[in-house]
């Protein structure tokens, strides 16, 4: 067995090693009665409910408070961006279809409102410091389609590459501070530039955060005061999950643990200071002696005692006891510096702003501080959007499709081409257990467009092998002895080739799926699965196979339908351009 | 038909060699035509956005004993309306459909009184808004600016920036005339079309980063003293991963290929067919532009580097002698053959006089 040259393999032990993959796969599924994918509102249909918000006065709500509720809604029932959910607009009303039969808990978790608060911030930790989770590259197939049986299932990419680099952990909301609008602004707005540059969390933490917060993200923090339950939750937040508790009903009258809204930073929260329904109005601006965009706030009367009192109370205290957080739908919106008490009702937040971020937090404020309440108008079960004959339709030409490619695979490679269709059911066996398994676990659900991507990865899939096979015939051609050589020297180098294109369609998946919402990011989620499993499938099955294959006379003497017959390879020259000319001339 | 077999013979054993980077030309002319023509259809025609993206109306009507999916879609299709989607809803049957003027309405409401007998004051009809909204676009737009920047990073450490550059542009190429395609053709734009453009997106990324990885490798050989120059390795890596390119298109297109003859002829309107056409076309300018497009501009920017230039001008000014000699001797079968020495590109060159 270990007799051949360089670098030797055991195409017997990978081949073993992936049947365990797949039988632990099966005996998962089997394990949890999971045998069929869940399907997504296109194929399954699923359960309509109508909302119709009304404000806490009883008034209709303004278009702008409908969209952003709209927004909120999304994420909340669709949070991880895999389930397939759609939110709409009807009229005055807002349309949630979600896929499934009888999704009372679902209709539970979007129906509640969204409120704004502001909350002093007794502790936080860049995003990422989560004990014992540190992100790892997915990148060997076992992690792909591993169930992973913990609450914390979640979609293997959602662990890597987050987009945020951890350099700037809460850059924004860090960088603003809040000061008065007072006659003396303009010393106060460019000295909140000078805190805005000392500001960075890293410099003006070392002394609460050693090295060792990676391992607790609350080492050297002061905790006095704080609820040892509330802290234990901080130290299990997952900030860099899609999924970060959007629509997590705060209650203002206890401390919350909550993560960052650009999910930077992870953060406990004291009670609720101040109740969104005392925000009158806010607003985006230029500061006109600095040119600085900076949001006003202005409060009612209540809210303006309470906010001066806060601001008051927190000034004095140490970082970051001296920052005030704005949260909205369970999520830090801000969480500018007090610099000084502010009374009289008006604030004015400045920091690094651009026009778009002060014009979305200035938006925040003012429509999160119309809390909207749902009442339930209806709810209905309804049928898939996609008629069965699409269905069926599909499916026969998926099946056409397949069939069309086997033949294919065998005409033209012969022998290999039984390699080649080998290799497209593992691949098969391999995405189906793992739909199943993240339907049952993570909620991923399985739509038309889902099933014409993994039905397109078909020719990613393939060309992974068609790369190795031709790099077999190249290094045939060029005269190598023994196939077995061959088989070697050009897995080296289509091994590269694989894995940079391979890359490349992780990255696009990675990308959209941390940066688009609703379908696209159910998609992407399918494309980078089928990618992983790609390059599962040809590492673990496709060599080793060809390996093994190789060892056989049939295709080790070039039988005539191996596909690796010396006929059908050019018979003798080495170079291939002057047979050109010689043929012809 | 002969010749066709000899062709596949020669492209099974790897002996063609197709100029494609010195018929650059003809390619930017076919390119720049099929640009121009994409970008005046979405200029022009602008696309056919689907419900999802600009809402529309909601039919609601209890469902008469024994009518099925297919007779209430034809019913208000043949009222003339466009994207139709039929649900069940308990008793009730709901159809969304596009954005209609009030006459429009009124009239497919008479139509299905007549056609399944309901009073027209029992079908309740409502407005609803997209379900693709602005925010949706809006970060799927930033999310393709975000992978493209990801990408020029990636490929810019992998391979090089003139590399990066000449896939992204090939990229933006097919998605352009996709576009266009959608454009002129009036074909719905459904989510799930947006779905076949990001499978597009990979799909071509994936076969340029296939065909440059081949040149990176040829090109790596390269010395001052090589008889090839840049472009002669580039086509000859190209026309190395010709049956690699060709073999994994029609693998990955048979089955978009019946999926869209299957949705066109047996089941008209649909998802399906909105998908598979646009990955059928993408996948088609996909395999054009990484051979066509985007190993030609790399061509173009690496020629322009001294190192590169120099070799040129040191090979033609070698043939140019090499020629000479052999048009003396006056056998041109002779010029062929001393001329293949220098390799794949002169090849070409001999083949070029023969036609």
């Amino acid at each position: 067995m270990a007799r051949s040259t360089s670098s030797q393999s055991r195409p017997g032990r990978t081949l073993l090693a992936l049947l365990a993959l797949i039988l632990a796969m099966g005996a998962a599924m089997f394990l949890q009665k999971a045998l069929t994918p869940k399907y997504g509102l296109d194929l399954a249909g699923g359960t309509t409910v109508t909302l119709s918000p009304v404000t806490q006065d009883g008034k209709t709500p303004t278009q702008e408070s409908l969209d952003l509720a709209v927004n909120i809604i999304r994420d909340r029932v669709n949070g991880t961006g895999i389930s397939d959910a759609e939110v709409a607009k009807s009229g005055d009303n807002i349309v949630i279809s979600v896929p499934g039969a009888g999704q009372e808990e679902v209709v539970k978790k979007v129906g509640t409102t969204a409120e704004l608060r502001f909350r002093q911030v007794l502790a936080w930790a860049p995003a990422n410091a989560v004990p014992g989770k540190m992100p790892t590259a997915p990148a060997t197939p076992g992690a792909s389609g591993t169930p992973e049986p913990s609450s914390t299932a979640k979609p293997a990419p959602s662990s890597t590459a987050k987009p945020a680099p951890s350099g700037t952990p809460a850059g924004r909301a860090l960088s603003s501070a809040l000061t008065a609008p007072s006659p003396g602004a303009t010393p106060s707005a460019s000295a909140s530039a000078a805190p805005s540059a000392k500001a960075t969390p890293a410099p003006s933490a070392p002394a609460s955060e050693p090295p060792p917060a990676e391992q607790d993200p609350l080492a050297g923090v002061d905790t006095s005061g704080v609820d040892p339950a509330v802290l234990a939750q901080f130290r299990t937040l997952d900030c860099t999950k899609k999924d970060i508790g959007q629509g997590v009903q705060d209650d203002p009258d206890k401390q919350f643990v909550a993560c960052s809204q650009d999910r930077t930073a992870k953060y406990v929260l004291d009670k609720a200071a101040v109740k969104g329904t005392e925000v009158s109005g806010a607003s985006a601006g230029v500061d006109p002696t600095t040119g600085e965009w900076i949001v006003q706030v202005t409060f009612k009367s209540k809210g303006a005692s309470q906010f001066s009192q806060i601001t008051g109370a927190i000034t004095s205290q140490p970082e970051p006891r001296n920052q005030l957080a704005m949260v909205l739908d369970g999520l830090v919106i801000s969480s500018p510096r007090i610099e000084e008490a502010i009374p009289g009702g008006q604030a004015r937040i400045s920091g690094s702003f651009t026009q778009v971020t002060a014009t979305d937090l200035a938006d925040q404020l003012k429509y999160g501080a119309l809390p909207l309440k749902f009442v339930q108008s209806s709810i209905e079960e309804v049928s898939s959007t996609l008629g069965a004959d699409q269905l069926r339709g599909g499916l026969l030409a998926g099946a056409f499709g397949l069939a069309l490619v086997v033949l294919y695979c065998l005409l033209y490679y012969r022998g290999l081409g039984l390699v080649a269709v080998a290799s497209l059911v593992v691949a098969t066996v391999l995405t189906y257990a793992s739909v199943v398994i993240l339907g049952h676990n993570a909620g991923f659900r399985l739509s038309l467009p889902h099933i014409i991507g993994l039905v397109v990865s078909i020719g990613i899939t393939a060309d992974s092998f068609i790369v190795y096979f031709e790099r077999i015939r190249d290094e045939m051609k060029e005269g190598r002895r023994s196939l077995r050589v061959a088989v070697e020297v050009a897995w080296v180098r289509a091994r590269r080739t694989i894995l940079i294109a391979d890359a490349v369609m992780f990255i696009a998946a990675v990308v959209l799926y941390f940066l688009a919402v609703g379908g696209v990011a159910g998609f992407a989620f399918a494309m980078g699965l089928t990618t992983l499993i790609d390059i599962a499938v040809v590492f673990l099955f496709t060599k080793p196979f060809v390996a093994m294959l190789a060892r056989l006379k049939f295709f080790a003497k070039g039988h005539k339908l191996s596909g690796l017959d010396s006929e059908r390879m050019s018979q003798h020259v080495p170079v291939t351009a002057p047979t050109t000319v010689t043929q012809e001339g | 038909m002969s010749a066709i077999g000899r062709l596949g013979r020669r492209l099974y054993r790897g002996e063609v060699d197709i100029d494609f980077v010195g018929r650059y030309k003809l390619w930017s002319i076919l390119s720049g035509a099929l640009l121009l023509v994409s970008v005046l259809g979405l200029l022009i025609q602008g696309l056919n956005l689907g419900v999802e993206f600009k809402g529309g109306s909601v039919f609601s009507f209890t469902k008469p004993p024994s009518s099925s999916i297919q007779e209430v879609r034809s019913t208000f299709e043949e009222a003339g309306v466009h994207q139709v989607i039929v649900q069940e809803a308990g008793p009730r049957w709901r159809v969304t459909t596009e954005t209609m003027p009030a006459a429009e309405v009124t009239r497919v409401q008479n139509t299905v009184s007549s056609e399944f007998g309901i009073p027209g004051n029992q079908i309740s009809k409502q407005i609803i808004g997209a379900t693709w909204g602005g925010e949706v676009l809006n970060k799927a737009v930033i999310g393709l600016i975000v992978f493209m920047i990801a990408i020029i990073l990636y490929l810019t450490m992998a391979f090089e920036w003139k590399m990066a550059m000449a896939a992204v542009v090939a990229l933006l190429h097919d998605l352009v005339i996709t576009a266009g395609v959608y454009a002129w053709s009036g074909f719905e734009v459904t989510p799930a079309t947006m779905l076949g453009f990001l499978t597009i997106l990979g799909y071509s990324l994936y076969d340029a980063v296939v065909v440059f990885d081949m040149i990176k490798e040829v090109t790596a050989k390269l010395g001052t003293a090589s008889k090839m120059t840049y472009t002669e390795a580039a086509n000859n890596a190209l026309n190395h991963t010709l049956i690699r390119s060709l073999n994994t298109t029609l693998v990955a297109i048979l089955p978009v290929a019946a999926i869209l003859f299957i949705g066109t002829t047996l089941l008209g309107a649909g998802t399906l067919k909105d998908l598979a056409l646009a990955l059928f076309v993408g996948m088609l300018v996909g395999t054009y532009s990484s051979l066509c497009v985007a190993t030609p501009l790399l061509v173009l920017l690496k020629e322009r580097e001294p190192k590169w230039t120099a070799l040129a001008k040191r090979l033609q000014a070698q043939r140019r002698g090499a020629v000479k000699d052999a048009l003396v001797k006056g056998a041109v079968p002779a010029a062929a053959t001393s001329s293949a020495k220098a390799g794949g590109g002169t090849v070409a060159t001999a083949k070029r006089k023969k036609r």
